[in-house]
């Protein structure tokens, strides 16, 4: 504003700030440790799925990439994390650290397959990468247990003070601690001018390079960014359960991911946390009251989503509260 | 040279059930994932005709098309139509919603066992010649698939249904200029791979099993022909069906500690070197 060179940028960051909802968003899960003293491993749970659907919420909502494989990375961090603590590193940050790491690698590697081509090239590019490695898992049974999973993961306590308890309470301060700590960084991340840039590309990918932005350097930058993320929720989940089931690599679970990003609302962070909590609480009552037809809900809400609800929960919100604030 | 021809009667098998999603993916555009539901509507149909209503098996195959179209027809009537402008990943989520709709129908109609399923007797049995054993229901199939790709190719590049359709795929708004009902063909084209998945799963009870989680089980497969051979290419989908499945029953047989990893290893050398699959035409969007 002082300098006139420079253009009116205070609505970025104003839109960058924090608010006064979003802070009580965060105490929220703090109140549910008390509230639910017996639903901690549930909840757990859900800070962890809710991290793995920031991580596709980046690709998908803020870049444009339709991923069906996002699982891969989340397998590779689960597998890392679980083979990692086997063999005796069993610090759980250390897990963490290198389960980001690996996932980060196999995301930069496959990037340059995936951001070939149009969607359906990225669709099957991204599904071929999960089920190659589903398979790899599955056939090398000898390192990763194949379909019975690899058991004996024992943690080190956290910090070296935290045991890992039966009841989850380290468990779920762990994964909500890291949750947070990720998220901050994704939303500093998307208000930055990176952030605004992967929005520019998803708008329209021909005019970013005119505005000098390098497109496939900056999808390649997010997808490993992404991969990352989604293999520190996989080490998360190792950590938390300890054990490695061969289903973290299969395609369902990436079906679901999509679901719950696209519930929640693509391309706002918050989407991916609401949708993650609808889901996993929706998934908690129906499918305890009958599990084999917990599918057919889960299609029909899909179905009815796309067809009514394009902007998903966040997109219903705003709309229903559009006239009161004029956000965004 | 048996392992040559079951490969190939594989990949006959896969043609035969993917076509129908060449059709609608490849020609139309439409990333259908609830083709394999559509498969498993036809595979249900025919095993359920068989076992209880002793139908002969040669008409019960038709009878599987029908009654695959005609649900086709009811859904591209009230749902699939109105997303044929929306974005890719509406339809990849709206057709995944299906499929699980359609899996747990399927569970609660008929249970997760597999179903009961016996060829009749002259599709039984073996020709034996030097060097090679033929499974009759193999040749069949081979048969069937290969009077299906000539059809195919020439309803959609001889006919003038065919020319209508490619010319509402490639550009309706100039398609609707020119007098052609737009909605009628892409119905006519749904229904049309709705029989042939309908067709190609009661074909493949035999082979593959049924139960309900067969949409999700091979849907890779046939999303796997359509990418390799490109997309709205009969034939290409033809070969790369014929392709998968001779590396697919090589793989398991010399390889077997491999498994499939031959078929996704191959699906992404194709993708590393030919984005738009081997036939496919460059302009696919």
């Amino acid at each position: 504003m002082n300098n006139p060179a420079l253009p009116e940028l205070s609505a970025l960051r104003q839109a960058a700030r924090w608010r006064r909802a979003e802070v009580i968003f965060w105490l929220l899960p703090l109140a549910a440790y008390f509230a639910f003293p017996s639903k901690l491993v549930l909840l757990s749970q859900m800070a962890i799925t809710a991290l793995f659907a920031l991580s596709l919420d980046l690709i998908l909502g803020y870049a444009g990439i339709i991923s069906l494989g996002h699982v891969a990375f989340f397998g590779v961090g689960a597998y890392a994390a679980g083979l990692l603590a086997r063999h005796g590193y069993a610090d759980p940050l250390l897990g963490l650290a290198v389960a980001g790491a690996l996932a980060a690698i196999v995301g930069y590697l496959s990037s340059f397959l995936v951001l070939r081509g149009g969607d359906l090239t990225r669709l099957m590019a991204t599904l071929g990468v999960a089920m190659m490695l589903f398979e790899a898992a599955n056939q090398l049974g000898a390192y990763t247990g194949g379909v019975d999973g690899l058991q004996g993961v024992v943690m080190r306590p956290l910090l070296g003070q935290f045991a890992f308890d039966l009841y989850g309470r380290t468990a779920y301060g762990y994964s909500l601690t890291v949750l947070f700590a990720l998220f901050w960084l994704a939303r500093r991340l998307v208000h930055s001018p990176f952030g605004l840039s992967l929005r520019g590309i998803r708008q329209n990918a021909r005019r970013m390079p005119a505005l000098g932005v390098p497109v496939r350097a900056r999808l390649v930058a997010v997808y490993s960014l992404a991969a990352a993320y989604a293999g520190v929720a996989g080490a998360l989940l190792t950590q938390t359960t300890q054990f490695v089931s061969l289903d973290v690599l299969a395609f369902p679970r990436s079906a679901e991911l999509l679901l719950i990003v696209v519930l929640g609302g693509a391309g706002c962070l918050y989407g991916a946390l609401i949708g993650t909590i609808v889901f996993m609480s929706a998934h908690h009552f129906l499918a305890g009251i009958n599990p084999q037809f917990w599918p057919f809900w889960l299609g029909a809400v899909l179905v009815l989503v796309v067809l009514f609800a394009r902007d998903g929960l966040i997109g219903l919100g705003r709309r229903w509260a559009a006239p009161a604030t004029e956000k965004r | 040279m048996t392992i040559l021809f079951d490969g190939l009667a594989a990949g006959m098998l896969l043609f035969l059930i993917s076509v129908g999603l060449s059709v609608t993916l490849g020609l139309m555009n439409f990333v259908n994932l609830a083709h394999g539901a559509f498969a498993m509507l036809g595979g249900y149909v025919c095993a359920v005709l068989l076992a209880r209503g002793d139908v002969p098996f040669l008409l019960a195959l038709p009878a599987a098309a029908a009654v695959c179209g005609l649900a086709g027809l009811v859904l591209e009537r009230t749902l699939y139509r109105r997303l044929y402008a929306a974005s890719h990943l509406d339809q990849v989520l709206f057709s995944i919603g299906l499929t699980f709709m359609a899996m747990s129908a399927a569970y609660y109609i008929f249970g997760a066992q597999q179903q009961p399923f016996v060829l009749p007797s002259f599709l039984r049995g073996q020709i034996r010649l030097p060097g090679v054993d033929i499974g009759l229901y193999r040749l069949f199939l081979i048969g069937i698939g290969l009077a299906l790709a000539g059809a195919l190719q020439l309803l959609v590049s001889r006919t003038r249904f065919g020319a209508r359709l490619r010319a509402a795929v490639d550009n309706p708004r100039v398609a609707r200029g020119l007098g052609i009902d737009v909605d009628r063909v892409f119905t006519l084209t749904f229904v049309l791979g709705s029989a042939l998945a309908g067709l190609g799963g009661a074909l493949g009870v035999d082979m593959l099993g049924l139960d309900p989680s067969f949409p999700l089980k091979y849907i890779v497969y046939f999303l796997i022909v359509v990418a390799v051979g490109g997309t709205g290419s009969i034939t290409g989908s033809l070969l790369a069906a014929l392709l998968l499945g001779v590396v697919d029953v090589a793989g398991k047989y010399y390889l077997p500690q491999i498994g499939a990893f031959a078929i996704y290893a191959l699906m992404l050398a194709t993708l590393l070197v030919r984005p738009q699959g081997l036939f496919g035409r460059a302009a696919a969007k």
